[in-house]
């Protein structure tokens, strides 16, 4: 297969998928008897037609190439800093903590993909912000909750900016025999990711007896965290013929990114309580925020980026 | 609407978010004036992109003349906003400050006003002046519906520039009206308890 047919072959089960999703929730709404039912069905309906266009951003980026590809992570990450910063209780002596974060470490980020600077990617945020950004909190004087605020920011950039940048920094690689283009491995994993979601939710909605973290994440259950996941792994692994994986690697692959995003789910689900909120927002209809969306990508995105990154190049 | 308008509008929703809830009262083209605590300069902005654009060809923001009166900002406040500019400073003291306000609001126009007069730093306002309840007295029939701003200061405190993205909400409360006989002060800290209320910060 060359690689039209194989990008054909990707999207034409992606909407197949969601065409198969839409009936379903229809004749679901149609059946729909109770308030709460309804309300449920209403929910996943709004899901449904959010995926229709996400899915619809992500292949307009995928077909512009590279550029729009990382200019879509870039806004994605700018949407998920700015979720994080309104919830997070900062002080006016962050203000220019926070300047630097929104208007320089983000395009400064997705700058150093575009031009190949693999070494200045890796450590711009962990080391000189992380470094610069408390300076600038402590010139402007003020020590109430210093080193809780100075966490908070850093943490919110590490989150927002630096692990979803590792889905496209995937286009960096170069990996021998692979015909690629890469952004079939960004497609890979949002897809192997995203799908864990989804078939957690709904094995979990189908089979959920066990509440796995009931304070964290209620509606997380062991049952669909063992269906859901399994299944995932299983279909990504037989996605291996868009990567440069044998099948059984691919297997391993998704494994590592289904658990990573299980975690990611989870951390960030407790990050979001402990800043007292429900939802990180209100920007994707059914989902919430965008963080809501893409918090099992930013746990997710850095590990298979750097197992990628150790084995195939 | 003017094309600069969609542009700024365009710029506030993505940085400051301007999310609006209607709590009390609902999006309608009754002739209202809106009264909001004052953090920012990006308020009035903030609070006109959060109104339905049939209502913001009607509602106009009441601006300071010593801040919005000159340059790029006089552009934005009178080209884009349709502002009405008054004097703080009263130069001229035989002159009614409020006159102008009266004005657009005998001329059919909502108004959003900030009765505090000036920025304050804090998530709940501070006393309010006068001049709500004088055009309040002289216009009974227009409904005045108190809003909260929330997270503008953490966006652009004061002194600052460059606003930092945040998703802020913008909270319209249920209409008020002055009471027969109702004292000045009564009715102003009334009005100022109905922002707080909004703000979810008790006192």
């Amino acid at each position: 297969m060359n690689v039209p047919q194989k990008v054909l072959w990707l999207f034409g089960g992606v909407v197949g998928l969601l065409v198969v999703a839409s009936a379903i929730g229809a004749w679901l709404a149609a059946r729909a008897s109770t308030p709460a039912k309804r309300e449920t069905i209403a929910n996943l309906n709004a899901r449904t037609r959010a995926w229709w266009g996400m899915v619809a951003v992500l292949a307009a980026a995928f077909v512009l190439g590279d550029v729009a590809t990382l200019a879509l992570f870039a806004i994605a990450s700018f949407f998920a800093l700015r979720e994080f910063v309104s919830l997070t209780p900062t002080r006016a002596g962050d203000y220019r903590p926070l300047v630097l974060a929104f208007y320089v470490a983000i395009p400064a980020q997705y700058a150093m993909i575009h031009y190949g600077q693999y070494g200045m990617f890796a450590i711009l945020i962990p080391v000189y912000a992380f470094l610069l950004l408390p300076s600038l909190a402590a010139l402007a004087g003020d020590t109430q909750d210093f080193l809780a605020r100075s966490a908070k920011v850093q943490w919110a950039l590490m989150v927002c900016v630096y692990c979803i940048s590792h889905a496209p920094a995937l286009l960096l690689l170069e990996i021998p025999g692979f015909e690629g283009p890469n952004a079939l491995l960004v497609l890979y994993l949002l897809l192997v990711v995203q799908l864990s979601d989804v078939l957690q939710y709904v094995f979990g909605k189908l089979f959920g007896r066990t509440k796995l973290a009931p304070l964290v994440s209620p509606s997380k259950t062991v049952e669909g965290l063992l269906g859901g996941g399994l299944a995932a792994t299983a279909i990504g692994g037989s996605l291996w013929w868009i990567t440069p994986f044998t099948w059984w690697q691919s297997l391993g692959m998704s494994a590592a990114i289904v658990a990573m995003g299980f975690l990611g789910g989870l951390t960030l689900s407790a990050v979001k309580r402990s800043l007292g909120a429900k939802d990180w927002g209100v920007m994707i209809e059914g989902h919430g925020g965008m963080l809501d969306r893409l918090d099992s990508v930013c746990f997710a995105a850095p590990v298979f980026f750097h197992l990628t990154r150790r084995f195939f190049t | 609407m003017r094309p600069s308008s969609y542009l700024l509008v365009g710029v506030a929703r993505l940085l400051v978010g301007a999310y609006p809830r209607w709590i009390g009262c609902g999006p309608d083209s009754a002739q209202r004036i809106y009264f909001a605590n004052h953090t920012s300069h990006i308020d009035t902005i903030a609070l006109w992109a959060a109104l339905p654009p049939r209502l913001r060809d009607t509602t106009r923001p009441v601006a300071a003349r010593d801040y919005w009166g000159a340059g790029a900002r006089r552009y934005i406040a009178t080209k884009t906003l349709n502002a009405v500019l008054i004097d703080r400073k009263r130069e001229d003291r035989g002159a009614d400050p409020l006159e102008p306000l009266a004005d657009a609001l005998a001329g059919g126009a909502s108004l959003i006003l900030f009765p505090e007069g000036t920025r304050g730093a804090e998530p709940v306002p501070g006393p309010f002046k006068g001049g709500l309840f004088h055009l309040a007295s002289r216009f009974p029939r227009v409904e005045l519906i108190p809003v909260h701003l929330e997270n503008l200061q953490r966006s652009l405190p004061k002194g600052a520039l460059i606003p930092v993205p945040m998703s802020c909400t913008v909270r319209f409360g249920a209409p008020l009206h002055v009471e027969g006989g109702e004292p000045k002060h009564e009715f102003l800290s009334r009005a100022r308890r109905a922002v707080v209320e909004l703000s979810g910060v008790s006192e």
